[in-house]
């Protein structure tokens, strides 16, 4: 019988997978697996014929009779026929290392995982021992996917080094920017990848246990990855020398923060700790732990075994190998595109992404989540680099793209940035807890028209404080969003000459 | 829709037995009642900080920390509309406001009729198919009024 892949991931489930699924079963075989990542285009099938697969998209139930009628088991059927899936220009242009299986694997297939180079990375750990494992890390230049962008290898090396009676891995599955879904697709699309990477970092450091912390919002990918926990266990890969467990989070934001982060898989609120101790030194329960986001982490198996040069020679300046860039919010091609970094913002939103979905020009967008700053189409030259982003007052996060059109009111943009920092500020520092209230009512008293020029100076000077003043980075960058709203769109923050010039 | 069992403190108490022995328990304890109850009632906070050797106000302090542990038990279906920038940038906002009105309740509330309960979340990590929600834990993107009217009318 001819086999159909259907995505399971969400985004495909949310735009009618199932039913399409349904109504294929019984006239071909068909197997689930991730997304690959090209949204507009779910839910994506395809069809294994001699030739290879071919793939089919956006499927919607109405169409599969006549899609079956036409031929698609045999890839004949000319309808909503995509060709061969990596020939599509939007998966062609990519690199794809971390993502390299996601959306072709069956993702709790065993089989499937090592049919396509998985546990390769983690034998070859074996073979090279601790030391050798974190000097490779090191050599690969791979730094912290979460955001923060931290040397991996460096991080190890000081786990590996500290005295603990226990040592733990914990990976930071709580992706709470706006905008990101990398995590999700991994957890959803490739779990053994995240098993693999996190047995790699255990063997080089000497830790015994580790801990997912999922986001509760992402149901799927929690009973996916405890499916794959289970068939890890059944196979021997884990529990005899390093087991894994995953915990839920609880809908906290803060919690993405690695000491919020510990604080609540200890079990209580989740309020950031001041460091030092650093986590590699005194983490999870007081012991030396190694503290990666996901992507980090599922990462680490093709670094190890195709070797850190090969890692290495891709990038720019200080960002080495592959980001998962995420393109979301109004957009004509949203979806996962894994490449070197170095590209530039305007290549990905416009030739990569395809301007924005309304067809109105695009105005703002803000990468790296709600803490990262508004970028205007005139920085749309600036390369995804860590450290170009940065001198440009801006940060790439964890890689989320997030495109407005022209119809985006800026102010309210600041507004919500505060609002949410309202929110979620976990309270343990007075500039994030006290700062983001005091933001709000101010930014409200700019669009009210009340003092403006005064206000607008509080404004900027309330960031200053908390910028600098704030305990970790939920307070400490809110002041991106809102100062680059009001730096590059200062027109949305004069409601009187607004109503004035129309 | 999910079927909650009314309170009871024998069987909370069974509830927390079962997860109380392991490291950090506060969580995975409060999501195991919530599961049960739909919510984390007032009355589990003292039998949680005494099967984990900690006061009332702590275990408080955490259930009332983090956004989803509900006070009370939902309506009979859930309703978390993304509120997030990524969904905000196609139509959240409004998408918003039309489940408000049409369901007569603001966030956090229950409809009238017992139906829907309405939460907001923030990111569902289905930014590229917005807007988005999750319908009794099934994912639904791309809403707009008419979608979600649609969806409602289904509900009871």
């Amino acid at each position: 019988m001819t086999r159909i892949f259907i995505p399971r991931d969400v985004a495909a489930l949310a735009l009618g997978a199932d039913d399409v699924a349904a109504a294929l079963a019984g006239h071909a075989e068909i197997v689930r697996t991730g997304s690959r990542g090209l949204f507009w285009l779910e839910p994506m099938i395809e069809v294994e014929t001699p030739e290879g697969r071919i793939a089919y998209g956006p499927v919607e139930v109405s169409d599969v009779a006549a899609l079956l009628a036409d031929g698609l088991l045999t890839g004949a059927a000319r309808h909503l026929r995509l060709g061969v899936p990596e020939q599509i220009p939007f998966l062609a242009r990519q690199t794809r290392l971390t993502f390299a299986r996601c959306g072709i694997v069956d993702p709790l297939s065993l089989d499937d995982y090592r049919a396509h180079g998985g546990f390769e990375g983690l034998d070859k750990a074996r073979v090279l021992g601790p030391v050798e494992t974190i000097a490779t890390m090191l050599a690969s230049g791979l730094r912290g996917r979460g955001g923060a962008g931290f040397p991996t290898g460096i991080k190890w090396k000081t786990v590996a080094e500290a005295k603990g009676a226990r040592k733990f891995i914990v990976c930071n599955a709580d992706e709470g920017d706006s905008g990101t879904f990398a995590d999700r697709m991994l957890l959803e699309g490739d779990p053994f990848s995240l098993i693999e990477g996190m047995a790699i970092a255990a063997l080089a450091v000497g830790a015994s246990k580790g801990y997912v912390y999922t986001r509760s919002e992402y149901p799927h990918g929690i009973d996916t990855f405890d499916k794959a926990l289970v068939i890890a266990r059944a196979a021997g890969i884990l529990g005899a020398d390093f087991d894994i467990e995953q915990r839920v989070g609880a809908g906290a934001y803060v919690c993405g923060e690695e000491t919020s982060l510990l604080e609540s898989l200890e079990g209580r609120r989740g309020q950031v700790r001041a460091k030092p101790p650093l986590p590699a030194h005194k983490g999870l329960f007081g012991c030396p732990t190694v503290i990666n986001n996901l992507v980090t982490l599922a990462t680490v198996p093709c670094i190890l075994r195709d070797g850190a040069p090969a890692y290495q020679a891709i990038g720019m300046g200080r960002s080495r190998g592959t980001m998962p860039i995420q393109l979301a919010g109004n957009i004509r091609h949203g979806g996962l595109f894994e490449c070197g970094f170095g590209v530039t913002l305007g290549e990905l939103v416009n030739d990569i992404g395809g301007g924005t979905l309304s067809g109105e020009p695009i105005r703002a967008v803000q990468v790296g989540g709600p803490l990262g700053a508004y970028f205007p189409p005139d920085l749309f030259d600036t390369p995804f680099d860590y450290e170009a982003f940065a001198a440009k007052d801006g940060l790439i996060g964890h890689g989320g793209v997030v495109v407005f059109d022209d119809t985006v009111d800026m102010a309210r943009m600041a507004r919500f940035a505060m609002e949410f920092c309202t929110v979620e500020s976990c309270g343990k520092c007075t500039p994030c807890r006290i700062g983001s209230v005091r933001g709000v009512e101010t930014v409200d008293k700019i669009l009210a028209g009340q003092n403006v020029d005064a206000n607008l100076e509080l404004l900027r000077d309330l960031c200053h404080t908390m910028k600098f003043g704030s305990l970790c980075a939920l307070g400490g960058f809110i002041p991106y969003p809102v100062l680059s709203a009001m730096n590059y769109f200062p027109e949305d923050f004069r409601p009187a000459q607004r109503l004035a010039a129309e | 829709m999910a079927n909650y069992e009314p309170w009871s403190e024998d069987r909370a108490r069974g509830v927390i037995a079962d997860h109380a022995n392991i490291e950090g328990a506060g969580l995975p304890v409060l999501h195991a009642l919530q599961e049960v109850f739909g919510c984390v009632p007032m009355a589990a906070e003292p039998l949680v900080a005494s099967a984990l050797n900690i006061s009332r106000a702590e275990v408080h302090g955490i259930v009332t920390f983090y956004h989803e542990f509900r006070r009370t038990a939902p309506g009979r279906h859930v309703l978390r509309v993304c509120r997030a920038e990524a969904c905000q940038a196609v139509g959240a906002d409004a998408v918003g406001a039309h489940v408000r009105s049409s369901l007569a309740v603001d966030w956090h509330e229950t409809s009238a009729d017992g139906a829907v309960t309405l939460e907001p979340v923030f990111c569902l990590g289905l930014c590229a198919t917005g807007p988005s929600a999750l319908l009794d834990g099934k994912p639904v993107g791309r809403l707009n009024a008419a979608k979600v009217d649609r969806m409602l009318e289904t509900l009871s």
